[in-house]
């Protein structure tokens, strides 16, 4: 069903947007914790990079009927 | 009601023109024209050649005149000509009847009979009016000879009186010598002759008097048998007017034999006259000279003296001289008076003459007609025999003629009798033949139309067998369609309906050679025919979550389509307001491929039923939302398909059961 694609779509989005920001966090409390002296900033800067790789997944997701994929033809 | 609007009319104008105003003058205008129509219609009812004028001058007055006054009458026919051509006719049956023996070409041939019994009718009235007439003349005649032979009679008397009397009168002028008595005797015997003369002479007037009003009489009635102009009694006529004439003939010899016997008398008696006056003259003058002698004088020589003898000497002798003197004047004047007496005498000759032979020549010419009149009767006499003869001739001759006219009629007759039996029999004969080949021809026509009939009967059969097969077939088919319809019922709220293989499977066993069936059966979707379709109510529902998904995805498309856009497409709508469902109208002009407008519009047709427009405006749906809509397109397409094909067969499996229905 098409208009059920959409809203698969919306799903994983959501889903991998928690992944990543689980994962982010996770990330940045670590590496705050065993890098960064328990600052807040790699847990922010983690958060914030698994944000951004769960909104940049999920914008591909969306866009991805309209993408175009060029082929490079070989000359003969 | 013309005769009471006439006047009225008039009257009514002189009141309009007094206060003339436009209108009014109109009226009295049409009120004039109305009066003089009525006044023309009127006389023309009165006096019919006026009516005949104006409808000859004026074109539609006839049809007026008709119907006010009716049909014009007609002329009545002269009846004179035919008056006049009876009377004609009877005149001309009259004529000639009397001609006895011609027809004539204007009156139509009495039969024989009645000619003969005019004839004799004819015949006894000729005798009758012959019978009369001849007694008429015969008394007539009789009476007229009587009284002219007692003319004839009375005339002689008169001559013979007359002669009497003149002798006797001659008798006493001359016998002077005779005595006194003799004489007075002699004058007394004079003078009862002449009586007897005058008495004879009035008796012959009368009897003249009365012979010629006879003999008038008699002419009279001659003229008037002459009129009746019967044949037969011209002899009689002829003899009455012979009879006649002798008899005027006698009595003027008679009467002219009296004339000269009195003129003889007149000469005597003047004589007489003369011979006395001059005796009475002497004795006069006698007695004037010798007074007392009276008497005779013989007697008287011895009485007379001498102066009375000288006397009566001288006078004598003077009378002497005197006479001698008046004999030589007489001698002198002798000749002239012979010769103016001859004169006259000549005249007086010639006009008896004259009238003599006048008298003659009309005997004559008397005498010459009755004997013409005797000459033309015995001509005719002779004639009439001789036409007799002829005529018999005549009638014998047509006899023959009729009798050879009859003998070759007859053979004619014969010959046209004979030619027309021959001709009916051959025309029966004909008939005949024509009728046997009559017979012959309407037996073959019926043996052939009773097989006719009969292959017809058998093709007819054949054909209901046939029909009937195909009415089966037809009805299998359509019991097929009809399942295919009901398994396109067998769809649930949401889930497709049974896969219509099998129905189809039947459909095309049951159409076998139907290319149309076939090739519809094989039109379905292969979608539909495995899967099944779903129902229009399931669509419709699922509709509207596409909608609402669709709206929210407006504004997604090629270029638009990061996450941000989505979210702005998001608060669009719900920001957005349009109605729920728009009619969309006719024709869509570029700012209805709105995705709202498109959503409204295809909401309102599948409200309305209407699936394939909403499909149709679902389509027209461009980005994301028609990603979103993609499905659900393709789901209607295929219900709609189906539905189409399905449609088509269960048309066309009605139509060939109808067409396959036989009328009872």
């Amino acid at each position: 069903m098409s208009e059920k694609e959409l809203g698969r779509k919306w799903d994983r989005c959501l889903a991998d947007t928690a992944v990543k920001l689980g994962a982010g966090l996770g990330l940045g409390i670590v590496f705050s914790v065993v890098f960064f002296k328990r600052r807040t900033w790699p847990i922010s800067f983690g958060l914030g990079y698994g944000l951004g790789m769960a909104y940049s997944n999920c914008q591909h997701d969306f866009r991805s009927p309209y993408l175009l994929h060029g082929h490079v033809v070989k000359e003969q | 009601d013309t005769i009471t609007r006439f006047p009225g009319t008039c009257s009514l104008t002189l009141f309009v023109v007094f206060r003339a105003t436009a209108g009014k003058l109109v009226g009295a205008g049409l009120l004039f024209m109305g009066g003089g129509l009525g006044g023309t219609i009127l006389y023309a009812k009165w006096d019919p050649k006026f009516r005949a004028n104006v409808e000859k001058s004026v074109p539609y007055s006839e049809q007026l005149f008709q119907m006010t006054l009716g049909p014009p009458a007609s002329p009545a026919p002269l009846p004179k000509k035919a008056v006049s051509a009876p009377r004609h006719r009877e005149y001309i049956n009259t004529e000639c009847v009397e001609c006895k023996h011609e027809a004539p070409s204007a009156v139509k041939e009495r039969p024989a009979e009645e000619v003969a019994v005019r004839l004799a009718l004819q015949d006894q009235a000729e005798q009758d009016v012959l019978a009369s007439l001849s007694t008429t003349l015969e008394e007539a005649l009789g009476r007229t000879a009587k009284v002219t032979l007692q003319a004839v009679e009375a005339q002689d008397a008169a001559v013979q009186a007359i002669c009497t009397h003149t002798q006797k009168l001659k008798e006493a002028m001359e016998d002077s010598e005779v005595s006194s008595d003799q004489k007075s005797t002699q004058w007394s015997a004079l003078e009862s002759a002449l009586k007897e003369r005058s008495k004879c002479v009035d008796n012959a007037a009368d009897a003249l008097q009365k012979a010629r009003s006879e003999l008038e009489n008699l002419r009279g009635v001659i003229a008037a048998a002459k009129k009746s102009s019967v044949p037969g009694a011209r002899a009689h006529i002829l003899a009455a007017e012979e009879n006649l004439h002798r008899m005027s003939v006698d009595l003027d010899n008679k009467v002219s034999k009296v004339q000269s016997a009195q003129t003889e008398a007149k000469i005597i008696s003047q004589y007489s006259e003369l011979v006395r006056e001059a005796k009475t003259q002497f004795q006069k003058e006698l007695n004037s000279i010798t007074p007392d002698i009276q008497g005779g004088w013989k007697g008287l020589t011895g009485k007379l003296t001498a102066d009375d003898l000288n006397s009566l000497i001288a006078h004598a002798h003077r009378r002497i001289d005197q006479l001698n003197r008046e004999l030589a004047e007489q001698r002198v004047r002798e000749q002239l008076r012979i010769e103016t007496a001859l004169e006259q005498q000549r005249l007086e000759d010639k006009k008896a003459l004259d009238g003599a032979v006048a008298a003659a020549l009309e005997r004559r010419r008397e005498e010459v007609r009755l004997e013409q009149e005797r000459k033309v009767e015995e001509v005719r006499e002779v004639m009439e025999a001789e036409m007799r003869t002829q005529l018999r001739r005549q009638a014998a001759a047509h006899t023959d003629h009729l009798r050879d006219v009859l003998k070759v009629q007859e053979q004619e007759l014969r010959a046209e009798a004979q030619e027309s039996l021959n001709r009916k029999l051959v025309e029966q004969e004909t008939e005949f033949r024509r009728m046997n080949q009559q017979q012959i021809n309407a037996f073959t026509q019926d043996v052939n139309t009773a097989f006719a009939r009969l292959k017809g009967m058998e093709d007819a059969i054949d054909s209901h067998a046939v029909a009937e097969e195909e009415a089966r077939r037809a009805h299998q088919l359509w019991l097929a369609v009809e399942a295919l319809g009901y398994t396109l019922k067998t769809a649930a709220a949401e889930a497709p309906t049974e896969p219509l293989a099998g129905a189809v499977q039947a459909i095309r066993d049951s159409c076998g050679e139907n290319e149309f069936a076939q090739a519809l059966a094989t039109a379905l979707p292969e979608e539909s025919l495995q899967r099944g379709v779903y129902s229009e109510a399931s669509l419709r529902a699922r509709f509207y979550s596409i909608r609402k998904l669709a709206r929210r995805v407006a504004m997604i498309d090629e270029t638009r389509n990061s996450l941000y856009q989505y979210f702005l497409s998001y608060l669009q709508s719900v920001l957005l307001f349009e109605p729920e469902q728009v009619a969309p109208p006719a024709k869509l002009s570029p700012d209805d491929m709105d995705t709202f407008k498109l959503l409204s519009y295809a909401t309102y047709c599948i409200e309305h039923g209407d699936l394939e427009l909403a499909a149709k405006f679902v389509n027209q749906l461009r980005g994301e939302s028609r990603r979103v809509a993609q499905d659900w397109l393709k789901e209607a397409r295929l219900t709609l398909e189906t539905r189409q094909i399905v449609s088509l067969l269960s048309a066309y499996a009605n139509a060939v059961g109808l067409g396959t229905t036989q009328a009872p």
